[in-house]
């Protein structure tokens, strides 16, 4: 399995060493780091090569590392039905910065992109009809970024004096109740509420 | 139209004002499957366009998901696809044991195999029946959900819970089921063909069903790869893709089963992959029950990501401490990232999981077969009568709860 996979990435890297950054194998997963500016080239690449023929788009999504210059990694997920091999593809982004749409070689991307832009602001270029797709008509924000808070910005109830649905800023009853119990002796940075003696230390 | 005589020459020129009609199909329309709502431009009653509004059942799972412990999570992939909860489960402990590398007991691994294969029965007996409604037939559900409900009741044999079981944890599954479980099973697989012979009697042949349904929705090799489609959407134009077969997980490939295929690719080949899809799982149920009867044993992996035995979490105090702190805690997943998919009923279910070495995950993404399928619906139905929209969705399999996460 990890030989077949080592042989297709340096295949790969021959063959389009202007594209691939990176590559290795983990978890019996092929990983290519690709540069953003090449990315529609290189799935096209990967869709038609013969020894790659990874032609079924499995997914799209994006990881947010808020900490990072380039802040967002895009994962592209590849399978060939015809190889019976699985890749995956990271490229690194800022967060002002556009990544080429690949919907003109997969139709496919439409939705993931479409996702993702919707859940992380990242604006794809090219793309034919970029709305938001799961989150409220007319909402704002983007719910999957590490600095979105879990409980959102506004709720909705029914009023019944206007007779329709409103929508109001957040009011918890209670505060957000986020149980952290990473042993305070091993791996956690912060002060447990209530531990009078952590200053003493 | 309604814009009264503006316009309206008629009378002068003979010739008719067509325009065309924009209507909502949905969100609240028994043959949507939930709550989808599509926007279809129609010309007369031919379908120009199609655009499916989502996200009307968003939960905001992913995000839930961070802030959450790795066991704490494994109840939210039951909400996704509720017809077949526990293959989602499924993928979400393959996922965590990738990463850490845990080998799940062989008793585990055949009641995983046995309770994904009632989960997959039961997820075809819902689509074929209610897709059966979709046309016009009353009789299948009713006979259908019978059936569906006798599974259900051996889900809560084992778990406790008839749908949202949580019964399988990164490790194994989380008790033993007893004999007379297995023997009721069994009692079930040996009658349940003839079950599908008379369901097969009322729709194979059906003048009705097949009118609305050959040639209907027909996707190509080409279509399949272009829009990423997988399960039965795959097998009924003639790809025999499995990944039970072609990328096994769990023990499925020690299990003699067929993967049926269609030849047309229709709404009907599809319906007919789902029947024999069904007769293969009651074959493997069947294969599970005689392993399972060979092999005593624990059902879980006694480790870090494993509760304790009661008895011994009675007796030991470092088994209490190690209890306790899972429970609370959680146990820690190394760093890394990973896919796991599985062939869910609907199709390829995928987990793409990265850890950071806490006790939560970095970020999880649910990759659902459905929402590829829908995301072909502009493409499929266009060019199909109106009628036709509800032939599709029904074949799509497409259920709210993991399209929309």
């Amino acid at each position: 399995m990890n030989e077949a996979l080592n042989e297709l990435g340096t295949h790969i890297e021959l063959k389009r060493a202007d594209c691939v950054l990176a590559w290795d194998v983990s978890h019996d997963e092929l990983n290519i780091d690709v540069a953003p500016a090449n990315i529609v080239g290189f799935v096209d690449f990967l869709r038609s090569d013969n020894s790659c023929k990874f032609s079924t788009l499995v997914d799209i999504t994006a990881v947010d590392y808020p900490e990072r210059a380039k802040r967002f990694d895009v994962v592209y997920h590849f399978l060939s039905m015809y190889q019976n091999q699985r890749i995956r593809l990271r490229v690194s982004i800022r967060e002002d910065e556009m990544l080429p749409s690949i919907v003109s070689v997969h139709p496919s991307a439409n939705w993931f992109e479409r996702e993702v832009f919707d859940m992380f602001g990242i604006i794809f270029s090219g793309h034919p009809d970029l709305r938001r797709l799961l989150t409220d008509y007319g909402f704002r924000g983007y719910p999957l970024r590490k600095d979105f808070p879990t409980t959102g910005y506004t709720e909705v109830r029914y009023d019944e004096v206007q007779k329709r649905v409103v929508y109001e800023p957040v009011k918890l009853v209670q505060e957000y109740r986020q149980f952290d119990f990473m042993s305070p002796w091993e791996g956690a940075e912060y002060i447990l509420p209530g531990d009078d003696k952590a200053e003493a230390k | 139209m309604m814009d009264g005589g503006k316009g309206f020459e008629d009378a002068l020129t003979g010739e008719q004002k067509i325009r065309n009609f924009n209507i909502n199909f949905g969100p609240q329309h028994p043959a949507a499957h939930g709550v989808l709502r599509l926007v279809l431009e129609l010309d007369g009653e031919i379908v120009e366009r199609c655009d499916p509004h989502i996200g009307l059942l968003h939960r905001g799972t992913e995000k839930l998901m961070e802030s959450r412990t790795y066991l704490q999570n494994l109840p939210y992939l039951d909400r996704l696809d509720y017809v077949a909860p526990m293959n989602q489960e499924h993928a979400w402990c393959l996922a965590i044991e990738k990463l850490t590398g845990v080998v799940v007991p062989k008793r585990a691994s055949l009641i995983r195999v046995l309770f994904c294969e009632i989960g997959r029965v039961m997820n075809h007996l819902m689509n074929v029946c209610t897709q059966a409604m979709d046309v016009g037939a009353l009789t299948p559900p009713l006979w259908g959900f019978e059936h569906r409900e006798t599974l259900m009741i051996f889900c809560e044999r084992a778990s406790g819970a008839r749908l949202h079981a949580a019964y399988f944890r990164p490790g194994g599954v989380h008790q033993d089921i007893t004999d007379k479980l297995i023997d009721d099973i069994e009692e079930w697989a040996i009658d349940f063909p003839n079950f599908l012979d008379d369901l097969s009697d009322l729709l194979t042949e059906n003048r009705i069903f097949k009118q609305r349904n050959v040639d209907i929705g027909v996707v190509t090799e080409e279509e399949i790869q272009q829009w990423g489609f997988s399960g039965v959407m795959v097998r009924g134009s003639g790809l025999a893709w499995d990944l039970r077969r072609s990328q096994p997980y769990e023990c499925y490939d020690e299990f003699d089963f067929q993967i049926p295929v269609g030849k047309n690719g229709d709404c009907y080949d599809r319906y007919l992959c789902r029947m024999a899809e069904m007769r293969e799982s009651t074959k493997i149920i069947r294969q599970a029950i005689g392993k399972l009867r060979d092999t005593p044993g624990d059902v879980l992996a006694r480790g870090k990501i494993t509760p304790p035995k009661r008895g011994e979490m009675k007796t030991s105090m470092e088994a209490l401490i190690h209890h306790f702190k899972l429970y609370t805690e959680g146990f820690h997943v190394p760093e890394g990232e990973v896919y796991v998919a599985v062939e869910a009923p609907k199709g390829e279910f995928g987990v793409y999981l990265k850890a950071d070495g806490s006790n939560k995950p970095y970020r999880a993404k649910l990759r659902a077969p459905g929402y590829l399928h829908l995301q072909a619906m502009d493409h499929v139905a266009s060019g199909h009568q109106l009628a036709d929209v509800a032939a599709i969705i029904g074949t799509m399999d497409i259920v709210f709860g993991e399209v929309d996460r």
